[in-house]
């Protein structure tokens, strides 16, 4: 059984039909004229030998290409692409099924980050009164390591709400290197979670390694195409309207092996897209029909997802504003667009531009948590512990986050209205109209023993004081003392044994002898 | 056999299974003997009134409370329990009474006149049966002059007034000065309650205690019964 995640049964759309279309149209234009600029030969020559309209560059300084592509290119491969994208898990039972069509929405962590967030809770005295001493939080930033990886990915095995694991920190040890970084992070991810496994990749070449890993873990090239437990995220696309050469030879190599494969575009309106809306999203829609058609060109029905992270401009820094409303607001109309082409929708959610946890973290993540979930996005990333823009990783955010998705999952339950449920409160309340109290307390305790009340914040304190950043550091360090399945074994020394580069202290089962 | 009824009675008070109807937590009692046809069959099988209240109902009630300490029961549950023991008192009352057994004490408790607000006067009036203590539960916009007559009629130990509104709060000062005004001031303890009161107002109106909820107000009961047997 595949991971229910949560179905939102009205989905929220800001935009019209007519709308969709206009942007749809504005799109295609966008991809005839002016085209799109490709840094990578291949992808243009691919362009070329299936009519598209593409011409050298020769003013610039890398060699590059004009590529029209024609709307017939786009819609064939929109027909294409498979509707249902099946990500699958080390546990079955994780396995996310997403339909394009259908509004179900997967809560999933991510993405890379170079700073890890550690949290202390040092006390401090009254100055006026030494006997009152209070415990404040204060937040170390510092790079991240393979070991906060392996710790992110345990806890986020942990997280209920969590339905998938995007990796949530870069590794930057001083033995890794960008020839081991993706066998390391893959496995460290893998080994400390059940749950479907995406990422980047830093190294093309590691590509076959990491395949090589992930197929010795399930039984083989068979069983890793019936259960895709790890996918791809590529960039191809970089805002405005440029074909990137390393990542764009990524997705060309992935969708050669046939695993699913997020096609992600992140313009920031203002400066790499038009501020206003209708320009940001007819330009990011162009952009992820164009890494979708060549998927399809590449290798035709490669499971491919429509990925969305537009964002806006800061006006003070013109940095990401993952904070601001119109952020939500073009995500929402990314996951419209997408269910318009009916390709499950990579969406983003729960970044906030604040640099530390605290109420501006709470505002901002929670509203874009609210109402990007509502309009129905199958894969909502970024979702749980991301500061700062998406720069910085907090593994105390992430579990005060799972916290908020469980309110939201509970709020977005259908209502439980049938004709039992009217004829059993049509007796409750004939019976307590007549009682001397006139109280429906005692039908209270079934409803409550059968999860239909929802749990008060777990991060509630005792008094009046607020503790909810101790309490969820308790929490966090529950979860990191609580067991995680890692991988047998047997399977653990073949990898070690046939995967180069991977760090000898990522082995479970060899550190325990020692 | 009796052993066997006395645990019954105690766990059925801990699952706050009033009668064979009610579901309680655990499914397996479902449809059995609740608390009020344990309590009738004790009764019929010789068990002694005071033996059915300190080992069933005391006892049973001791483990609900330490469940809620525990934050493994919630008022509900503690609730219902209270509401089995109330019903199982009013079943023992005549037995009690004919062996000359007092209750823990007396308590008259109202809503103050012009007020009709009563859910937290109820679940007060339903844990202190539950408690042990025998309620008298006046109903909601209670005129003064009916809370003094049944204070001396009852012999009341206690005076619980409620008041939600800060309109209708100055009535318990009115009511206090009505009790001294018939000499009954000396005989009973005024506790009031109420989203509109505090300590500070109880102690403004000269009442005897403020309880902020059903719990605390077991706590103060128990304390002055305390008191005065000492």
């Amino acid at each position: 059984m595949p991971r229910e995640g949560i179905l939102i049964h009205n989905p929220y759309v800001r935009m019209t039909g007519e709308q969709v279309k206009q942007i749809h149209e504005a799109s295609m234009q966008i991809l005839n004229d002016p085209g799109l600029i490709s840094f990578n030969r291949e992808a243009a020559e691919i362009f070329h030998s299936n009519g598209a309209e593409v011409t050298s560059i020769s003013s610039s300084d890398s060699p590059c290409w004009l590529v029209k592509i024609p709307e017939k290119l786009v819609l064939q491969a929109l027909d294409s692409a498979p509707k249902t994208v099946k990500l699958g898990a080390r546990n079955k039972d994780n396995t996310l099924i997403m339909n394009g069509e259908e509004p179900r929405v997967y809560f999933i962590s991510g993405s890379e980050t170079n700073i890890w967030l550690d949290v202390d809770f040092p006390t401090y005295v009254r100055k006026s009164d030494r006997g009152t001493e209070i415990q404040v939080p204060e937040f170390h930033p510092r790079r991240g390591t393979v070991a906060d990886l392996c710790d992110s990915a345990h806890v986020c095995e942990h997280l209920e709400t969590l339905d998938g694991y995007i990796r949530t920190v870069n590794i930057q040890d001083k033995d890794i290197t960008e020839d081991n970084k993706d066998v390391n992070k893959f496995f460290a991810s893998l080994n400390n979670t059940t749950k479907h496994f995406m990422s980047g990749l830093t190294s093309l070449k590691q590509l076959d390694n990491v395949v090589n890993m992930a197929k010795l873990i399930v039984g083989g090239e068979k069983e890793l195409k019936e259960n895709p437990i790890i996918s791809f995220i590529t960039c191809l696309v970089k805002s405005p309207l440029q074909f990137v050469e390393d990542t764009t030879d990524t997705l060309i190599e992935v969708c050669r092996r046939g695993l699913p494969i997020v096609v992600s575009a992140s313009p920031q309106a203002g400066t790499t897209a038009p501020i206003k809306e209708a320009g940001i999203l007819a330009q990011i829609n162009a952009e992820v029909l164009a890494g979708i058609t060549l998927s399809q060109l590449v290798n035709k029905g490669t499971p491919v997802i429509y990925g969305s992270v537009p964002v806006r401009a800061r006006m003070d820094t013109l940095s990401d504003s993952y904070g601001s409303v119109e952020t939500s607001q073009y995500n929402i109309d990314c996951t419209q667009m997408a269910r318009f082409y009916k390709i499950p929708n990579y969406s983003t959610a729960g970044v906030c531009d604040t640099k530390t946890p605290g109420q501006q973290a709470s505002i901002e993540r929670l509203f874009s948590d609210i109402v990007v979930t509502l309009s129905g996005p199958q894969y909502l990333h970024c979702a749980y512990g991301l500061l700062d823009c998406n720069s910085v990783f907090c593994l105390l955010q992430a579990v005060l986050d799972d916290a908020h998705f469980q309110m939201l999952k509970f709020f977005l339950r259908p209502p439980r209205i049938s004709e039992n449920e009217i004829a059993e409160t049509l007796k409750q309340i004939r019976e307590v109209v007549v009682t001397p109290q006139k109280l429906y307390i005692r039908y209270i305790r079934p409803v409550m023993r059968s999860g239909e009340i929802s749990v008060p914040y777990p991060f509630e304190g005792d008094g009046e004081s607020d503790n909810v950043f101790a309490l969820a550091y308790e929490r966090m360090n529950e979860l990191l003392a609580k067991p995680v399945e890692h991988i047998d074994p047997a399977t653990t020394s073949k990898i070690f044994r046939e995967i180069p580069g991977l760090l000898p202290r990522l082995n479970v089962y060899e550190e325990r002898k020692e | 056999m009796s052993e066997d009824i006395i645990a019954l009675l105690r766990e059925n008070v801990i699952q706050g299974r009033k009668t064979k109807d009610d579901e309680g937590i655990d499914e397996e009692l479902s449809g059995t003997p609740g608390v009020v046809e344990l309590t009738q069959l004790a009764l019929e099988k010789k068990i002694s009134p005071g033996t059915i209240i300190m080992q069933c109902l005391t006892a049973g009630m001791q483990v609900v409370g330490e469940k809620f300490a525990a934050k493994e029961y919630f008022i509900p549950d503690m609730l219902a329990s209270a509401e089995a023991v109330g019903a199982a008192m009013d079943i023992l009352k005549p037995h009690l009474e004919a062996l000359n057994i007092e209750t823990k004490g007396r308590i008259a408790i109202a809503t103050v006149k012009g007020d009709i607000h009563d859910i937290g006067k109820n679940i007060v009036a339903i844990l202190l049966k539950g408690a042990g203590y025998e309620v008298n539960d006046l109903g909601t916009d209670v005129p003064t002059e009916k809370i003094v007559e049944v204070v001396r009629e009852d012999k009341a130990d206690f005076l619980g007034l409620s008041a939600l509104l800060t309109t209708t709060m100055v009535v318990m000062g009115e009511i206090i000065e009505a009790l001294k005004e018939n000499g009954l001031r000396d005989k009973v303890k005024v506790l009031i309650g109420g989203a509109a009161v505090s300590e500070e107002y109880a102690q403004e109106i000269g009442a005897d205690a403020y309880c902020v909820d059903g719990f605390h107000a077991i706590n103060i009961l128990d304390a002055f019964q305390e008191a005065k047997g000492s």
